[in-house]
């Protein structure tokens, strides 16, 4: 039951509600990987479903995004005690010389949504940064260009991490509204993903869980 | 302040006191997937069919963008253009920030065109302003600069005012300097619709320039996203901007921008009002009958 209304919560976008449902559920006994997979992770998963089905709009997942972080935030310290493993390591940004964030701000929260440890770059974000947080251990490199000039960022990012000899270790991932299938493969990327839920279920795919 | 466009003799003032200006935003190949991959094999029908449409819906500058990852975007850009006045005769806006783009349009184009856009970073006005001045063309400059989009009208104004003043070093005069605001999208920050009027006050108070908007960011990732756009447009209107890089073709768009037009005493004795209204009747009859 109490698993069902922080569900709803997250949904409805209640931050203070999760919270509080979070701790009353850890005070009732309830175990932590239960309330961040039944709970926080299902809701997520369904924002994203209603997201992709066009029955959701942008600030409803923001703020959705919001209530299950608050959630998440209170829940951490139980998940380090109960060595909870993280669904893996995600670096993300928006290539260099362009400024667009919300659709990169959105795929990082579904990922964190979906129990991804997450590092946000930022904008503006150059392939030296990227490679950097892949030497510090990314298994996925997520990158998001809205522009046609800036796209070329994102092949001169791919280039940098096979220089660094890091091509292989990282699985890399790329969107945003220029971006296509087609370019994707040309540039050599592992994938392409449309919106930001079907970029969890494609990162997802990549580490094959 | 007039922003004069030309191409050959046909002349578009942007100014507080004529009609507001629709730049056509159609000609662009991001996210139009047909018109993207006739113009990738240099086949440019459907930009002069978007030309035309769009200045029989009521553009009076047509924006031209050919940017396609992997092109050859001067030659492309070129050849969109040469396209376009082959069809029309409205001036023109050239969409890149591609100097060598910009330079191929620029060279042949028979009049005063619209560059957009520059930002205030000194890597772009250093590249772009000379353009600029070289082929005595107008610029829209994008309020943004190395530290990224400031959070304040005041520090926008602050960032207009280096446009103003870097264009000035050029020898470019400050009519011939338009500023877009930059609409962001509400849907991420309730506030952002509110900062960008605010700063277009300011800004048209304290530099009297022209302003544009690229309108239609504002209302990403929102249902019913005509209605936002259109409304604001209108709130900006009641702020100083002059155009705006929109789409003609929308019904709603086209009618409310005369509306304002007639609200701010644009329209003598609202003749251009009841002349549309009379062509919507009649075309209404022709669907009809």
């Amino acid at each position: 039951m109490e698993l069902k209304d922080i569900y709803e919560n997250v949904i409805n976008g209640q931050a203070p509600a999760v919270e509080a449902g979070v701790k009353a559920a850890l005070a009732s006994g309830v175990a932590a990987d239960a309330i961040l997979n039944q709970a926080l992770i299902a809701a997520m998963d369904e924002v994203g479903r209603r997201f992709e089905e066009g029955d959701f709009f942008v600030p409803e997942m923001l703020i959705a995004a919001r209530a299950m972080q608050a959630g998440l935030n209170h829940l951490k310290p139980y998940l380090a005690e109960s060595s909870i493993k993280s669904a893996g390591k995600v670096a993300i940004g928006t290539v260099k010389g362009d400024l667009h964030d919300i659709g990169k701000n959105l795929v990082a929260m579904m990922l964190e949504g979906a129990g991804f440890e997450v590092k946000d770059l930022g904008v503006d974000v150059s392939p030296e940064a990227f490679v950097k947080a892949a030497q510090e251990g990314a298994q996925v490199v997520g990158m998001s260009a809205l522009l046609t000039t800036t796209m070329s960022n994102m092949e001169k990012t791919i280039q940098a991490l096979k220089d660094a000899g890091l091509r292989e270790s990282v699985k890399v991932i790329i969107g945003g509204a220029p971006v296509t299938q087609d370019y994707a493969n040309r540039i050599g990327a592992d994938a392409f993903a449309p919106d930001a839920s079907s970029a969890t279920r494609t990162v997802r795919q990549l580490l094959g869980n | 302040m007039e922003t004069v466009l030309t191409n050959k003799d046909k002349q578009v003032i942007i100014s507080p006191d004529h009609p507001f200006v629709i730049i056509g935003e159609r000609i662009n190949p991001t996210r139009r997937k047909k018109l993207a991959e006739s113009m990738a094999q240099s086949r440019f029908d459907l930009v002069q069919e978007d030309a035309i449409n769009q200045v029989s819906a009521g553009a009076q500058v047509l924006d031209v963008n050919a940017g396609i990852p992997g092109a050859d975007e001067p030659a492309l850009l070129r050849g969109a253009v040469e396209a376009v006045l082959g069809v029309t005769d409205v001036p023109l806006c050239f969409d890149s920030a591609n100097p060598d783009a910009l330079e191929a349009a620029l060279s042949i184009y028979p009049g005063k065109a619209l560059i957009n856009s520059t930002t205030a970073e000194e890597s772009m006005m250093s590249r772009v302003l000379p353009l600029v001045k070289k082929y005595h063309a107008a610029v829209i400059g994008v309020i943004t600069d190395e530290s990224g989009i400031p959070a304040t009208p005041a520090d926008r104004l602050a960032v207009a005012r280096k446009l103003v003043q870097r264009a000035a070093d050029f020898g470019i005069p400050a009519e011939d300097v338009v500023i877009d605001c930059l609409a962001l999208t509400v849907g991420a920050d309730s506030k952002a619709g509110r900062v960008t009027l605010d700063s277009m006050q300011l800004i048209q108070s304290e530099l009297g320039v022209n302003l544009s908007l690229g309108a239609s960011n504002v209302s990403f990732g929102l249902p019913d996203r005509k209605i936002i756009n259109v409304a604001y447009l209108a709130l900006g209107i009641a702020r100083g901007l002059t155009a705006a890089i929109t789409d003609p073709t929308v019904p709603e768009i086209q009618t409310t921008l005369m509306a304002c037009d007639l609200l701010m005493g644009r329209d003598d004795y609202a003749m251009r009002w009841i002349q549309a209204f009379r062509r919507r009747e009649k075309a209404k009859a022709a669907a009809q009958s």
